[in-house]
């Protein structure tokens, strides 16, 4: 079976590439745009934040013999912790200060903990066994879909549909949509809004873990794993602009199947096409997809 | 503080004018390729602290400037033949084309997407290279004849390569110089403080900054085909976004915004660089990303900017 004079295999699999890719792209960008929303800072750590999440998982595994599922909700625990200690000591201290400068201290953040997982473990990947429960494949007539891969999709998209749900349809949701509007009021109302800016770090950090977590099995787990990734999600984030939740996601996924394609029909371009969308998205619409202008 | 402001102005030319002499004694004292490392990538941070110092925008794609140069250079010199003055030109001609490019899209944005588009942009870039078969891929472009000034001089005498290299530095210094202090330089600090009254007063403020952006990016260029002549070399570390990272921690640690601050910062970068590389190995990035973390925090006015608060408060006792 062919289309476009592509074998429907090869056509699938990348496709089911590209929607993996996207999902994590869908993921961390969420973490980004949420974080941006109250903290007004773009969180530079957030790829090494990703690939710390997948040291600790790994980590928990070899040394400690603990599973994939309980890493699954340990990693993001404890990075969102560290997390919550940035905050809480550093980032806090910058917000009265250019927006820069939450750029910058991130940046730094970034290269320590790169430089540090690298003077430990090296540059070349560690790898993650997929958990029993999600090995093998099955054959779906028009191509082959490794279980583990599914899974992937299903728990990144339930974990943004979740993470929409929180913040559009509940009464904490509101407290953050208001104190993105207008922290001052919202604190005037009684809320206490530095713990939400806090819990907000930590939570965008932890979705971050998350995605590292998810991407132990399918990528080898290295502590440059997240740097290139994270440069790529800053395009996807341009494209899609952070004012909405459900525009990072699908921007997020949209990017993924057309990275995906277009590894099939040009492959020399796959790594450049995300950028070269950006650059046409800004032509047309500088403000981004989903963004205000 | 007006009295103070007028100090600093007074003594700035008689600072200038001791630098440069030590500048040009400077090789018979010190290792003359450490000394053009520290005046390639002075220039470099300078150009940066152009955009971010005295425009306010923070561009997170330099070193796609810098690297796009030294390769442009280094593919004219060694694999067209022209001479190494021709090299630099045409290297940063490139730089400043590319200046345009990046510059029409990310002024579209301002803030923290001006730097992100920047970014990654220059990791487009850096694909490019990488994947272009005439750049040499991952080996770089090794083996760049230094060859003959104006056909005549021969640089492979490391002084004389020095002096081109002090000279290029001084131009590229005089110009950014000129502009702060013109002007064009003071709509530029304008906008800096306060774009929507710049805008108000009738200013075409995305055609300034795209200026800015250009000198900047050509000045960078400037200092990235000469340092391919300095190491016969052009890597792909050069179109790397650490390069890009580095570019802002020398500014920022030697002083934002200030004239000397970036020199500063770099000379102090590439010495403790050259000095850890030894000792540390791999810790560099750690302690880069400390010092980064360190400015931020606690020492957001940089060296410069410390030296130059702490006369003026003895000045006003």
């Amino acid at each position: 079976m062919e289309i476009f004079g592509v074998p429907s295999a090869l056509l699938g699999s990348q496709l089911l590439v590209g929607l993996i890719n996207g999902s994590f792209y869908a993921v961390l960008s969420l973490g980004l745009a949420i974080i941006f929303g109250l903290l007004n800072i773009i969180n530079f750590a957030h790829g090494a934040q990703y690939m710390m999440g997948a040291f600790v998982a790994w980590i928990a595994l070899t040394k400690f013999g603990v599973n994939y599922w309980v890493a699954l909700l340990l990693s993001p625990l404890i990075i969102g912790a560290v997390g919550v200690v940035l905050e809480r000591t550093m980032l806090r201290k910058l917000y009265k200060l250019d927006h820069l400068y939450g750029l910058l201290l991130t940046f730094g953040l970034a290269l320590i903990f790169e430089g540090l997982f690298r003077d430990q473990y090296g540059i070349s990947g560690q790898s993650y066994p997929v958990p029993d429960l999600l090995q093998g494949g099955v054959n779906l007539g028009f191509m082959f879909l490794p279980i583990y891969r599914g899974w992937v999709v299903v728990a990144a998209l339930t974990v943004c549909f979740g993470t929409w749900f929180i913040i559009e349809k509940t009464k904490l949701g509101a407290y953050l949509r208001a104190g993105t509007e207008n922290p001052q009021i919202v604190q005037a109302l009684g809320i206490n809004v530095p713990l939400l800016i806090t819990f907000t770090y930590g939570f965008g950090v932890a979705l971050a873990a998350f995605a590292g977590v998810l991407a132990a099995p399918i990528y080898q787990v290295s502590p440059l794993m997240g740097s290139n990734l994270i440069i790529v999600v800053f395009a996807v984030v341009v494209i899609g602009g952070m004012g909405s939740i459900m525009g990072s996601i699908l921007t997020g996924l949209g990017l993924g199947l057309i990275e995906g394609l277009t590894r099939v029909f040009y492959p020399e371009a796959s790594a450049v096409v995300v950028f070269v969308i950006m650059v046409l998205v800004l032509l047309v619409r500088p403000a981004g997809l989903f963004g205000k202008a | 503080m007006n009295n103070t402001n007028s100090m600093f102005a007074r003594a700035m030319p008689l600072l200038l004018g001791a630098l440069f002499v030590i500048g040009l004694v400077a090789p018979f004292a010190v290792y003359p390729t450490f000394l053009m490392k520290i005046l390639c990538f002075g220039l470099f941070a300078c150009a940066f602290n152009l955009l971010l110092g005295f425009v306010g925008l923070l561009s997170f794609g330099h070193a796609a400037f810098l690297g796009t140069a030294g390769y442009i250079c280094g593919m004219l010199v060694r694999d067209a033949g022209v001479t190494p003055e021709v090299g630099i030109v045409g290297g940063t001609l490139a730089a400043g084309a590319l200046g345009w490019v990046f510059g029409v899209l990310a002024i579209r944005r301002t803030g923290i997407y001006f730097a992100m588009i920047t970014l990654a942009l220059s990791q487009m870039v850096y694909f490019i290279v990488l994947q272009w078969k005439a750049t040499g891929g991952e080996d770089g472009l090794q083996g760049v004849p230094r060859g003959h000034l104006f056909g005549v001089i021969d640089l492979s005498n490391n002084l004389a390569m020095y002096y081109l290299v002090f000279a290029v530095f001084c131009i590229g210094f005089a110009i950014i110089y000129r502009t702060i202090h013109s002007p064009f330089g003071q709509i530029l600090k304008a906008i800096r403080e306060n774009e929507p009254r710049a805008i108000s007063l009738g200013y075409d403020v995305a055609k300034f900054k795209l200026l800015a952006f250009v000198l900047s990016a050509s000045l960078a260029g400037l200092a990235g085909a000469t340092k391919t002549l300095v190491f016969q070399l052009a890597s792909l570390t050069d179109v790397h976004w650490h390069m890009s990272g580095e570019v802002v921690l020398m500014t920022l640690l030697g002083g934002l915004g200030t004239i000397l601050g970036p020199l500063v910062g770099a000379a102090t970068i590439v010495s403790l660089q050259s000095e850890l590389a030894d000792t540390v190995g791999s810790w560099v990035t750690v302690i880069m990303g400390v010092i980064f973390v360190i400015c931020v925090l606690l020492f957001r006015r940089g060296i410069v900017g410390e030296l130059q608060a702490l006369i003026q408060r003895a000045g006003i006792r």
